[in-house]
């Protein structure tokens, strides 16, 4: 298990450094420094040094790392350091060296609460507000009621929840967004090489004492649980979404999801935390609507020039629009400069420090159409430059729109006052990097 | 919400005297205890700096007596720090931690003896070991369960002492406990105390398991994970026990966490061993694919883990994943460490339904940046051609356009693959060769060298210049790699079996022979020479014979980890070792390793194949290679393979014979084999292995060369050196 965590800046200085076992003494950092800080190229989040292994995660110019002597479990170690790293983040409303610095006691104090000797204990932000805080506490007025309330809490089934009778809201309300992240890569003739789509479901929910919810979506069972021959009939379930059902790859849920009766009927039902927590993760690879379609041609005119004529065309309803659209059009390296020319909307211009044409369109409405055409001037070189021809890159964000066409279908409160509860929903599809197509020339 | 603390600016260093002068200060007119808040705020960040603070021991525990929690928790962090280094000084503290064990608020209980367990020596044990025994029944679920770990700590300081006091009956007790997080902390305290070499054994009985099953719901995803983790020490003695229990972890698939998935996946692995319905088996091996694609999408650091953990259980679960090497297609944005795991798992996956798919991605990467990336892909692309005999034309011709870029190193690992290639279908793509010889300038590492000169001297027969080629090549002989050096000699040799009756390869042989016998300082070179001119002298028939004698075919079997050892592998699924695909006690000092336990429900062929638990003394001697022409030397070798006849050898091929352009592939087709194995992951006794156990090239773990050198592993530290000396 983990021996030794630490927190360090770009520096390689130590900002928080918290040893669980005996087996290594501080200046184990220093190897760490000199590994991977200080080395340029870092090839892997593990280096295992003899028996001892280094784990690390790079969050805002920050190393967090947890140092193990042993054959530690090593998705637990990085999970560990996420969770740690959204603590920081919900305490603080960042993690960057200046919050950590300041804030170094309160770090340490949580360090120390949420792990023991190495082993992760109750890490829900929620139950942890409730016991550290940033203020004084005196220890000689802490009711011993109180604190029995919270190590209750800390230690139940429902840690991720404070008592009922603590959570009061005027307005009961939860507001869902469905995020979808569409990853497409598009070969140079436009032919979808892969299209998938990562999709989550955070909730903010402002919901008082002890909700139980219910959560309904339009999606299909994937898994033909018939197959197996287990018992259980294996039709029926199939069907239960209806005409607009989706396919969903796979689903993984937060803490709080029952899983036992999500494997018995699909059902999502949950006390939730109180606040914003991701409900559930969702992958899906059929159907997927590309909100945007890219379609480039790229043709090298002799060895001194490269012309683009870049097509994107909106594929949903008029109603919606994409945003924030920037599509990144990479130039070979030897490019001196070059001419743009834009049909339509959006701003273009080539940015010579990363070799690329950036063209911003801020809202392209459902159903439209622009390009853009350009031709780069490039020198002529002695020398071979290895140019690695990085993909087209587009960037958007569509709101009201899933690319896997998931749909909400309800949200059950049930609470024993039985009180009315406004529930909210809102769709984001969104390029995260993984919208490419390939400028094979 | 959040609020933002103010304490940066304590990050500076600071003399001892000053901040005992401070505390000094603070213990009068001290309003709310600010000054020594601040005091010891400086002194916090001053360990943190690795300032050693320990002088102000004495100062720093009077400040105990402060009635705040905030100066409490400092004043123990600093305990955490120095108290080991303290013992003479550390009673003065022994009467607050007392006081605080019974303390009525259950926070300060647990932090008290949480503390404590952390400062391992006597006077402090001491102190703690009978409010240890109390907190081990406390009523509060908290203070118990912090009280579990307790014991480990206690265990770790001294193993014996915790054992005379009852602890780890206390702990077993525990397991029993009416509350979950309990439940799971004594479960992990108690595999702590169980993979120690000098701790006590922790085996599960079913009744024990299952009440552990039973408080999966209720714990907390970490102790969800210590939980699943522990049913790999419950050895099933039915079928329908181990097939019961899959059936009732396997929806902690649908976790959020990814180190439950992994750790549900290593007990279903380890279940499955036991099983024997076959429908089970394949419904959990349909159930296993979508979360682990699933991690694809978390951090890159858990995508790592997940693709490493990947690359091993296809391999021995094929069904798998089987159909969804797509999504281990490279983004153009992944860290290079995902991209070389991902290259690795696509070639496992590659069949010749999605060669083409495959094939295409292959020749995208070759024009990326990285190095080791596009080398790595460019092998790839001729491993495919290996493996799959029907994308062979494609990746030969992508190949051929790869070596046109002249771009060095992607020649040179063409080069390289190319070999296997003609080796793997004699008669059929040896029309390239001239392609190759318009490179011959660019090869400038051993291996591809060495890989081409093996092309010259095999086929020597058909290259019309292939002597002056190899003259050339000669000119550096002596400044060579030994590498080069052998293979220039074996093809030497070749050619003038060839070309006996030729004045120039007679001039070349003798040429060289008399430098590989009088003037090289290598043995392994010397003997073969001497070897070589002896046999020529004596029956030059006879020794055209050896030479060019008929090699056995290249496969790709030799690829796919040994099943025995893989099921020991895999018993550590999501840890290190299998990052490394290596037994953690074979690269880590004192770490437990782990075997399948035997019993009437083990399935036959994991039977078969099992390896019992060697304790492995650390550091390991590496295994003596010497590299060669041609398919380096199989290494140590985990399972016994059967003595090889002399003329199969593995050098028979340096020694040796004629090429006979073959019609057709091999009787036995490796492509065949191949997808046999593939489907091949039910548990019945494998059956008899004829040829491939007489396969010098079968458990060959480089029969491509070198191309696992960029597999992750452990950095070695020098054999003898103390590793502490290296970490400070």
């Amino acid at each position: 298990m983990i021996s030794a965590f630490f927190i360090f800046n770009q520096k390689g200085e130590v900002l928080i450094s918290r040893l669980y076992r005996t087996d290594f003494k501080r200046s184990i950092a220093d190897v760490f420094r000199i590994q991977v800080v200080s080395n340029p190229d870092v090839r892997s989040p593990i280096i295992t040094l003899g028996s001892t292994s280094f784990f690390h995660v790079r969050v805002n110019n920050l190393y967090v790392v947890a140092v193990t002597k042993t054959n530690a479990n090593a998705a637990l170690v990085f999970e560990f350091c996420y969770r740690f790293i959204n603590i920081c983040k919900s305490y603080f409303g960042k993690m960057d060296e200046e919050s950590i610095k300041n804030n170094f006691v309160v770090v340490y104090e949580l360090v120390d609460e949420i792990n023991d000797f190495g082993y992760p204990q109750n890490s829900e932000i929620d139950t942890l507000k409730t016991y550290i805080t940033t203020e004084s506490v005196v220890s000689a007025t802490q009711a011993p009621e109180v604190s029995s309330r919270i190590t209750a809490q800390a230690t139940g089934a429902t840690s991720w929840r404070r008592n009922g009778d603590d959570v009061k809201y005027k307005k009961n309300e939860a507001f869902v967004d469905v995020v979808e992240v569409v990853n497409w890569m598009g070969s140079a003739k436009g032919t979808t090489l892969r299209a998938d789509v990562d999709g989550h479901i955070q909730m903010r929910a402002y919901l008082s004492g002890t909700p139980e919810c219910k959560f309904g979506l339009n999606d299909k069972l994937v898994i033909d649980r018939g197959a197996a021959g287990l018992s259980g009939p294996s039709s029926g379930l199939a069907d239960r979404g209806g005409g607009d059902a989706v396919e969903l790859d796979d689903c993984q849920f937060h803490q709080c999801v029952r899983l036992n009766d999500f494997d018995a009927d699909r059902s999502i039902s949950f006390i939730p935390p109180d606040g914003e927590f991701e409900l559930m993760r969702y992958r899906a690879t059929s159907n997927i609507k590309l909100p945007l379609k890219v379609i480039p041609t790229v043709t090298e005119i002799g060895t001194t020039k490269v012309s683009y004529d870049i097509t994107l065309k909106t594929t949903f309803s008029p109603k919606l629009s994409a945003t924030n659209v920037v599509v990144r059009i990479p130039t070979p390296l030897n490019t001196t400069d070059v001419d743009v020319g834009i049909l339509g909307t959006g701003k273009a211009k080539y940015v010579p420090a990363e070799n690329v044409i950036v063209w911003k369109i801020p809202r392209l409405q459902g159903g439209q159409e622009c390009s853009l055409s350009a031709m780069a001037k490039l020198t002529s070189t002695t020398t071979r430059q290895v140019w690695a021809r990085p993909p087209i890159d587009v960037d958007f964000q569509v709101l009201m729109f899933t690319a896997s066409g998931l749909i909400v279908r309800f949200l059950k409160v049930f609470e024993k006052s039985n009180y009315h509860s406004i529930k909210w929903v809102r769709y984001l599809t969104k390029a995260n990097g993984g919208y490419q197509v390939r400028e094979l020339t | 919400m959040s609020q933002q603390g103010q304490d940066a600016k304590f990050f500076q260093r600071g003399k001892i005297e000053e901040f005992r002068a401070e505390l000094h200060a603070a213990e009068t007119k001290d309003k709310k205890f600010v000054k020594r808040k601040t005091v010891l705020k400086k002194i916090v960040a001053n360990i943190t700096m690795g300032t050693d603070m320990s002088p102000l021991f004495p100062d720093v525990v009077q400040c105990l007596g402060t009635p705040l929690l905030e100066i409490k928790k400092m004043v123990y962090l600093f305990l955490v720090s120095y108290g080991r280094s303290k013992p003479d000084q550390i009673h003065l503290v022994i009467p607050n931690f007392l006081q605080d064990c019974n303390d009525r608020n259950p926070l300060i209980r647990a932090l008290a003896i949480r503390t404590m367990s952390y400062i391992p020596i006597p006077v402090v044990t001491e102190a703690l070991s009978d409010n240890l025994r109390h907190a081990l029944k406390d009523r509060d679920p908290y203070v118990r369960k912090t009280a579990a770990i307790c014991v480990a700590k206690l265990y770790s300081a001294d193993p014996r002492k915790a054992e005379r006091g009852g602890f780890v009956e206390l702990l077993r007790d525990l397991m029993l406990d009416s509350n979950a997080t309990v439940v799971a902390n004594a479960v992990a305290a108690l595999s702590e105390i169980g993979d120690r070499q000098d701790g006590v054994i922790f085996k599960l009985n079913l009744a024990t398991a299952n009440k552990l099953l039973a408080a999966i719901p209720e714990s907390s995803e970490w102790g969800q994970i210590y939980i699943l983790d522990s049913l790999l020490r419950y050895v099933p003695e039915k079928h329908a026990d181990a097939e019961i229990m899959a059936e009732r972890i396997i929806v902690q698939l649908q976790h959020g966490n990814s180190a439950v998935i992994l750790t549900t996946i290593k007990a279903l692995l380890y279940l499955m061993n036991y099983m024997e319905n076959r429908q089970l088996i394949d419904y959990i091996c349909k159930k296993m694919g979508p979360p682990l694609v699933t991690l694809l999408s978390s951090g890159p650091e858990v995508q790592y883990v997940a693709l490493r953990n990947i690359l091993l259980i296809i391999q021995r679960r094929p069904t798998v994943l089987k159909n969804d090497v797509r999504v281990f297609f490279c983004k153009y944005n992944d860290p290079i460490y995902i991209k070389l795991a991902k290259l690795e798992i696509m070639y496992r996956l590659a069949r010749a339904e999605n060669a083409k798919e495959v094939l295409a991605e292959l020749q995208e990467y070759a024009s990326e940046v990285d190095l080791d990336f596009v080398r790595k892909a460019v092998r790839s692309i001729g491993r495919l051609a290996i493996k799959v005999e029907a994308a062979a034309d494609d990746c030969i011709q992508a190949l051929l356009d790869l070596i046109d870029t002249k771009v060095t190193y992607v020649v040179q690992e063409a080069v390289i693959v190319i070999k296997d290639i003609f080796r793997r279908y004699p008669g059929k793509y040896e029309g390239i060769i001239p392609n190759l010889c318009e490179n011959l300038d660019a090869l400038d590492e051993p291996e591809a060298k060495a890989s081409m000169i093996w092309i010259l001297g095999q086929y020597a027969n058909i290259i019309d210049n292939a002597d002056e080629l190899l003259d050339d090549l000669c000119y550096t002989f002596l400044e060579e790699s030994t590498e080069v050096q052998l293979a220039l000699l074996t093809a030497a040799v070749k050619l003038f079996v060839y070309k006996s009756k030729a004045d120039k390869a007679k001039e070349l042989v003798h040429k060289v022979l008399k430098w590989a016998t009088e003037e090289a300082d290598n043995p392994d070179l010397r003997d073969r020479g001497f070897m070589y001119w002896r046999m020529l002298a004596i029956n030059p028939t006879v020794a055209g014979e050896i030479v060019l004698s008929e090699k056995p075919p290249i496969t790709t079997d030799s690829d796919r980890m040994d099943r025995g050892a893989l099921d020991q592998l895999l018993l550590h699924t999501g840890t290190l070792g299998s990052i490394y695909h290596k037994n953690p006690e074979t690269f880590i000092r004192n770490a437990a390793g782990k075997a399948l336990k035997d019993s009437p429900a083990l399935n036959a062929h994991s039977r078969a194949v099992l390896i019992p638990l060697a304790r492995t003394q650390l550091p390991p001697m590496a295994p003596i290679v010497v590299p060669g022409p041609g398919p380096t030397e199989p290494q140590a070798q985990s399972s016994p393979v059967a003595p090889l006849p002399p003329s199969k050898s593995d050098n028979a091929d340096l020694l040796a014979p004629q090429v006979q352009p073959q019609s057709g592939p091999t009787s036995q087709d490796p492509d065949d084999t191949l997808h046999d194995q593939y489907e091949a992951d039910d548990d019945e006794p494998p059956p008899t292995r004829q040829a491939s156990d007489l396969d010098p090239y079968s458990n060959l773990g480089n029969a491509f060369g070198n191309y696992l050198a960029d597999e992750p592993q452990p950095m070695t530290s020098r054999r003898h050196a103390d590793e502490d000396e290296l970490l400070f």
